[in-house]
């Protein structure tokens, strides 16, 4: 036996191929007791592939995993088995029963008693959920519960499985800081108990706030382990990306909008006003230029662009496209005005999953041309690969499910198929949102690009900084009213945060 | 003040409510079972004198609908699990004839025609199971060409509709259970006990087995499990295609005994026997609050369904119209109420 005392898992050269794509080349990974390690990589750099590995999911090509209290390599064919093993997962999408009760999502599948013990299970339920400070009522059906609730009641399942390795896949996603706060404490005290932690994150400053360790995977082979005192956050992006930073700072939006009066309106909305909620506003975007809508979560920055797009039923206010009045009481109005809408919410309102690379880039295009016109294969081939090369799509063919591609390339996919349909106006939801900082990088160059090339382009970002290198204008929201508007040398950070404090709205201005 | 306390208590209300909801099974189940209570409360009033007043008219709809209330205590099983079996009505046919045949011809006596019956359905049951769950065929598709191999099978068996001649079961199906201090008086004013067949004993067993299996053992909340979310169900650790595979077999299973219930209360085959039976379950499943997309329902719910179908039926007779539309288009239109129901139960989870 190779591995240190306190070793709780060590995998030694994985393999992993999928038709067209090797997922995993020779990747080693070391857990200790009570240590939180960071699995850190872009999108595609085969961290899923690994902790499914793990997890009995995929079954391995090659290399081997010993767990401790083991002698020989184990081989973990099902989830079933992994747990048995304990090893515990908490995956990014809650995996568990929405129509079950809490305290059933808690013990199914682990008992081997034929009867189910209601009361003891009620009471078990209880114990767990208040150990952990978890405010949930075992009884409760479980999609009676927020999802930060739910995704609690996931890690209470994995925590009380007595694990020896819990992996964390992106857990803090759908958590705010509070919760996030939370999952730490409890992260560090199971971490006091001997647990091993392996935790898959996005965010760096969580990596930073709670991890020992960090191993980077890069396109599928190993970069390094590292310890994270050793380790600044520039490097360790540098060893994600491959590369060095100097590609973020680079980019800047020099355009200004000189003198609104020269140039072309593509879009001018008076007045707007749509179901969601959303207070009368006025919006103004010129040819060639960026515009971004910033405010906190929930201020109305999609509600404004959806209103627009006429993906929410407008009931008030006056809309010109290129000058033109129009009424867009559905968005198929609005794209045959030349209006694009990639939306915030990839998964719901944008993939479709099953269908392949190639028909989801051409279904905007076939949406205006009509169903009973369909494109010729060689026709939509020819564009699909046109945009998988433009766009630098990382795909096995077109013809490859959306499915199978990681978020990154997915967005990349909704995007191809908006430039496709080559609008005057595009909006960007949130179009960042999930994905790796290379892609995001690439997004953000090809704004600016297209906006250069005459589009005219809206950005909506959670990230203020994201904003500020790519838009030239930013309409500043607060409470579904549109509160000022920042241009040139105004756009800093301290000024919009001062304009969503304290700007006034645009429906009492004109009083 | 007032203005406060009122907006207080609507406050009130809805905490209350965040606290406790009541769960979308247990919502839909209180639906149904007070609209059978509703119509059987309306058919009293108005309709008492063309005998809904009468007890042995609500034992009647019992019945006439055990086999159907087993039959759709199996496809509520089966849908629970997230799956579909049309195959029931087929499957009750084919137990029917070759029955009545064997019984007929074979020299069969009650036990071992039951015996028949119940080897049949299971056969049925765990040929379709092991298509849909290790085969990952389409369940609706698998137990389709099951509906036709029943059918089939009948035609093969016995082209034109027999009796049962078979003195021994001809009197144990006739014979009824007479139900203490409940009954009737006739016009006469005599006192006339109510009465119960055999098969109605069967079915509420079987009801009242299927709810502690649905609620109270693991495999029972395992088809909850995989009918909610089967990739959950997987990673939680439960074998979804064992469970899957069970849940055809105990529809299967109470196919077989509905189906020779069926023949208990007709004593007779032919092609055309419980045709659309599994349509009446499925309908009789979803009014009893069984989502038809998996992880929601109870039996309770379905033998309530079962009644209501059977109730709103005798209803429309009642009322006159001989036509046989009426009670479809009723049927229907209960079918329409609890399917928006249930959408919107479904649009309110995915908020």
């Amino acid at each position: 036996m190779t591995y240190m005392q306190d070793t709780v898992l060590k995998m030694n050269g994985i393999c992993k191929s999928f038709p067209g794509v090797r997922a995993l080349q020779n990747v080693d990974f070391t857990l200790c007791e009570g240590e939180i390690h960071a699995l850190m990589g872009e999108n595609g750099a085969g961290k899923s592939t690994l902790i499914k590995v793990l997890t009995g999911v995929y079954t391995k090509d090659a290399g081997e995993i010993y767990l401790k209290g083991n002698n020989k390599p184990v081989h973990i064919k099902s989830p079933e088995e992994a747990q048995k093993l304990g090893i515990s997962t908490v995956y990014q999408e809650i995996n568990l029963c929405p129509n079950l009760t809490v305290a059933e999502n808690l013990f199914i599948g682990r008992s081997n008693n034929l009867f189910v013990n209601w009361k003891e299970m009620n009471k078990k339920a209880e114990q767990v959920l208040t150990g952990l400070g978890i405010q949930a009522k075992p009884t409760k059906q479980l999609s009676a519960c927020s999802i930060a609730v739910q995704q609690m009641v996931a890690i209470a399942r994995a925590v009380d499985m007595d694990c020896k390795v819990l992996i964390l896949d992106e857990p803090t996603s759908s958590l705010d800081d509070q919760e996030v706060a939370k999952l730490f404490k409890l992260m560090r005290e199971l971490k006091s108990r001997g647990v091993g932690i392996i935790f898959v994150t996005h965010f760096l400053d969580q990596v930073y706030e709670v991890c020992d360790k960090i191993t980077v995977l890069r396109g599928g082979e190993l970069v390094g382990e590292y310890q994270v005192k050793d380790l600044p956050k520039v490097e360790l992006v540098a060893k994600m990306l491959g590369k060095e930073l100097g590609d973020l700072a680079s980019i800047h939006n020099e355009a200004q909008s000189a003198d609104d009066k020269k140039k072309e309106a593509v879009i001018e909305a008076e007045g707007l006003q749509s179901v969601s909620g959303i207070k009368p506003f006025n919006f103004t975007a010129y040819k060639g230029e960026v515009t971004g809508f910033a405010g906190l979560l929930g201020s109305g920055r999609s509600e404004c662009v959806r209103a627009i797009f006429g993906a929410d039923r407008v009931i008030k206010g006056r809309l010109k496209i290129k000058g033109e009045p129009v009424h867009v009481s559905s968005p198929i109005k609005a794209m045959k005005k030349g209006v694009g809408y990639l939306s915030e919410d990839r998964k719901r309102d944008g993939i479709i999953g099953d269908l392949s690379v190639r028909e989801n880039i051409i279904l905007a295009l076939q949406v205006m041309k009509g169903f009973f016109r369909p494109f010729s294969k060689a026709q939509a081939q020819a564009f699909a690969d046109e945009y998988i090369k433009l766009l630098d799509i990382k795909t096995a063919s077109a013809d490859t499910p959306v499915n199978a591609l990681s978020g990154g390339n997915q967005q990349k996919v909704i995007l191809a198929r908006w430039l496709l349909t080559h609008p005057d106006y595009l909006i960007l939801d949130e179009p960042t949102r999930g994905i790796d900082i290379g892609t995001k990088v690439e997004i953000q160059k090809l704004v600016l690009k297209l906006a250069s090339e005459g589009m005219s382009i809206t950005f909506i970002s959670s990230e203020i900084e994201e904003m500020l290198r790519t838009c030239s204008r930013l309409i500043v929201m607060r409470d579904l009213n549109v509160v000022g508007e920042l241009k040139g040398e105004d756009m800093t950070q301290d000024k919009i945060m001062y304009t969503i404090a304290g700007g006034v709205s645009q429906n009492e201005q004109k009083q | 003040m007032i203005k406060m306390n009122k907006t207080l208590s609507a406050e009130g209300v809805s905490v209350r409510r965040g606290r406790q909801p009541l769960s979308d099974s247990s919502f839909l189940l209180t639906i149904t079972i007070s609209m059978f209570i509703a119509i059987y409360a309306l058919a009293i009033a108005f309709l008492g004198d063309k005998g809904f007043s009468k007890i042995q008219m609500f034992f009647n709809l019992f019945n006439e609908n055990a086999a159907l209330i087993v039959i759709a205590c199996g496809l509520t099983i089966v849908m629970i699990s997230g799956s579909i079996d049309i195959s029931v009505g087929g499957v009750t046919a084919l137990i029917c004839t070759a029955c009545t045949v064997c019984l007929n011809n074979h020299g069969f006596n009650f036990y071992t025609a039951l015996i028949l019956a119940l080897a049949i359905g299971l056969a049925f049951g765990i040929i379709q199971g092991f298509l849909v769950a290790y085969m990952e065929m389409q369940p609706f598709i698998v137990t389709l060409a099951g509906m036709f191999m029943g059918r089939g099978l009948v035609a093969l068996i016995e082209v034109n509709q027999i009796q049962v001649r078979n003195e021994a079961f001809e009197k144990l199906s006739g014979s009824r259970i007479i139900v203490p201090f409940l009954g009737d008086y006739n016009k006469k004013g005599v006192f006339i006990p109510s009465k119960l067949e055999y098969g109605v004993v069967v079915a509420i067993l079987i009801v009242i087995v299927c709810y502690l299996l649905l609620k109270k053992t693991r495999l029972g909340r395992s088809f909850y499990a995989v009918g909610g979310n089967a990739q959950s169900a997987l990673m939680m650790g439960i074998n979804v295609r064992k469970t899957r595979f069970l849940a055809h077999v105990l529809c299967g299973l109470l196919a077989g005994i509905g189906g020779f219930l069926y023949l208990f209360h007709t004593r007779s085959g032919s092609v055309q026997q419980a045709t659309g039976l599994e349509m009446d379950a499925i309908a009789a499943s979803i009014i009893g609050g069984t989502l038809l997309t998996g992880g929601v329902g109870n039996v309770i719910g379905t033998l309530f369904g079962v009644l209501t179908s059977g109730i709103v039926l005798l209803v429309v007779t009642a009322i006159g119209s001989q036509d046989p539309w009426w009670p479809q288009i009723t049927r229907a239109a209960m079918l329409c109420f609890f399917i928006v129901l249930q959408s919107i139960i479904c649009s309110r989870k995915k908020k």
